[in-house]
């Protein structure tokens, strides 16, 4: 009989994990005692766990380490991943509270599954395991399916689900076979090794990596929603409750590139030339499918989904560029992407009322008129998006591009800053609607809503202070991606 | 042994896709994964081979068939593709196979052949030597499945219940 030693455990790098995941539990408990469907006090407990998150990660700002067999790491990388993480659950959070009060959704139901995708996306941004990393996409995205088919009633949102799911397990398939291949390269998981094989492997072993990668590009790369992979993500986005579509905008995009830079950069770093080619085409396809369906798009919530496919491609190109600034430029940039793109969906919810989602372009002519503050909030988030200074999302684009050029890739700066002006067009469709058509539905009163009032608040804060003071914030981001070169 | 092996194998996968009946893809798909157990211990793996048979062949097999006779499948409904659709799904499963293909007619003449006795420690593949993985250098792998399994109920649970009125 032989005893395990088990492995020591350092718990500091686990504390935030282990936050969001009590919180869930929590939650899930809690929703047993709690009364009627629609109960405030379970929100505020997941706020308030993703808050505390949050705090514990910027305490642990200056502390680096590893737990738990290397699996788990303690770095800066991870940590500005987990508050980006608490910041785009908790917003989801906030604006879902008022949101539920429209649907059939219980809120128990909703506030646990989002915590324990949030549990899921923490793993994916602070693991250098890939068999861990992959069961943090895992979690993250098997809460994900259940969330856009969370809204029972709704025909779309079962569609939604079904189709996600279906699809998204399909590249799971991809990622686990990509996996597979650079365990069987390297005969470990852990992404240091495999960077070792990668950098100084025979011939044999690198050609297995190298189609590794290729597989692992597949599955990332639809997890982001980038073309040719981005199929399912306006019928998703569409057909999820507008709520969980904020999320996936936001929060499962974000952690996809967690997991994609630091596995890409980390231990694929050494076939950077490789793969950087294909990235380039991705790059460029992704963007340029995204803007050129955006322009056609009438229903609000899809035209935001390809506008969130083209925004995938903007963050590849940063990819592509690569080194310090370009990595960091894609952290920056992803930070920002949060606040602009809550917020957009944010005012949609705020449009829509019980049984009447009011997406359709034609509902939202002279909206900007009749209700100033909700079409000033569009009017900043629609400018954000198609990049016009001095907000935060020309701030990031500008931090992307010029570390593409930094790094000579020319052309693929200005197919990029094409793609952007293309982007202007429908940006700005939106706005003429609000503003300069008649007719339309009128706008429940924001004051009705504190938390989706909130909600818009922060994300219109966050988008100024991104945009008007971006220094200190992209400094941040570049100390976090020291820690992965 | 390995040819013996492999060959029905393939068929009985072949069978799992191609079968009409969903009965007859399931019951493939038993044979397959039982033979696929026997690999697994001719690899000394003799603990995965157990757990292959236990969970694959026994349990999520008869789960399967539960479904397809609680659904009282008949026939699997006439798929309606798009034109063009099997086209180009023909021509990217080719090139893919080529590129399987190449992948390992570059690698398989620098792996040992069959008859070239590998040596592995007596431990190897026993019950002891996974566990001692299973909690140490993967442990926390191992309590994240937890995690899943658990994020994966409430998820099913919240889609299956009864919608209340």
């Amino acid at each position: 009989m032989t005893t395990l030693a088990f492995p020591d455990v350092a718990w500091l790098p686990l504390l935030p994990l282990m936050v969001i995941g009590a919180t869930a539990l929590l939650v899930l408990v809690a929703d047993l005692f709690s009364e009627g469907p629609d109960y405030d006090a379970l929100g505020w407990l997941g706020l308030i766990g993703l808050i505390v998150a949050a705090v514990c990660a910027a305490l642990l700002w200056n502390q680096s380490g590893s737990t738990l067999a290397g699996t788990l790491v303690l770095d800066r990388y991870g940590l500005f991943f987990t508050i980006l993480f608490a910041v785009g659950s908790g917003l989801t959070l906030l604006l879902s509270m008022n949101y539920l009060e429209t649907t059939d959704i219980r809120s128990g139901d909703y506030y646990t599954l989002l915590l324990f995708s949030t549990v899921g996306m923490v793993l994916m941004a602070t693991s250098v395991d890939l068999i861990v990393i992959f069961l943090g996409l895992e979690v993250m995205s098997i809460a994900a399916y259940a969330l856009a088919g969370i809204w029972r009633t709704q025909v779309r949102s079962n569609e939604a689900a079904l189709k996600y799911f279906i699809l998204g397990a399909f590249a799971s398939g991809f990622l686990l076979l990509g996996i597979a291949l650079l365990f069987g390269a390297s005969g470990e998981t852990l992404l240091p090794r495999i960077g070792e094989v990668a950098a100084t492997g025979t011939g044999e072993q690198r050609l297995l990596v190298t189609i590794g990668a290729a597989l692992l590009l597949v599955g990332f790369g639809f997890k982001v929603a980038a073309a040719p992979f981005h199929s399912w993500a306006p019928d998703v986005y569409e057909g999820a409750p507008t709520a969980v579509t904020a999320f996936m905008a936001a929060g499962i995009k974000a952690a996809a590139f967690a997991a994609f830079v630091r596995v890409f950069v980390d231990s694929l770093g050494p076939l950077a030339g490789d793969w950087r080619g294909a990235l380039w085409i991705l790059a460029v396809l992704t963007m340029t499918v995204g803007n050129v369906s955006a322009l056609v798009q009438r229903n609000i919530k899809r035209l935001l989904a390809y506008s969130s496919i083209a925004h995938a491609g903007y963050l590849l190109v940063g990819m592509v560029a690569g080194g310090e600034n370009g990595n960091a430029a894609v952290l920056f940039y992803l930070a920002v992407y949060t606040f602009m793109t809550v917020g957009a969906f944010a005012v949609v919810i705020a449009l829509g009322r019980r049984g009447q989602p009011h997406e359709d372009l034609d509902d939202w002519a002279g909206v900007g008129l009749r209700s100033p503050f909700l079409g000033f909030a569009m009017t900043v988030f629609m400018l954000s998006l198609a990049g016009v200074p001095p907000l935060a999302g020309f701030m990031g684009k500008f931090y992307l591009f010029s570390a593409a050029l930094e790094a000579g890739y020319v052309w693929l700066t200005v197919i990029a800053v094409v793609n952007s002006l293309v982007s202007v067009y429908y940006y700005v469709g939106v706005l003429v609607k609000m503003y300069m058509a008649e007719g339309g539905v009128e706008a429940e009163a924001t004051s009705a809503r504190p938390y989706l009032f909130a909600a818009l608040v922060a994300t219109l804060a966050g988008t100024f202070l991104l945009g008007l003071f971006p220094t200190p914030w992209f400094e941040i981001a570049r100390r976090s991606v020291e820690s992965l070169i | 042994m390995f040819f013996l092996l492999s060959v029905p194998l393939v068929l009985f996968s072949l069978g799992v896709v191609l079968a009409r009946s969903p009965v007859r893809s399931a019951l493939s798909l038993v044979v397959a994964l039982f033979l696929l157990a026997v690999m697994f211990f001719l690899l000394d793996a003799r603990m995965i081979a157990a757990l292959q048979v236990i969970v694959y062949a026994g349990a999520i097999m008869v789960l399967f068939l539960f479904v397809i006779m609680l659904l009282n499948l008949q026939h699997e409904p006439v798929e309606t593709a798009r034109p063009g659709q099997r086209t180009i799904a023909g021509a990217f499963a080719v090139v893919f196979a080529l590129v399987l293909g190449a992948v390992a007619l570059r690698g398989l003449p620098t792996m040992p052949g069959p008859g070239v006795e590998v040596a592995v420690t007596p431990s190897f593949g026993s019950v002891e030597s996974l566990a001692e993985r299973l909690f140490t250098r993967h442990a926390l792998a191992f309590e994240v499945t937890s995690v899943l399994l658990l994020g994966a109920i409430v998820g099913a649970v919240v889609l299956a219940r009864k919608i209340p009125r």
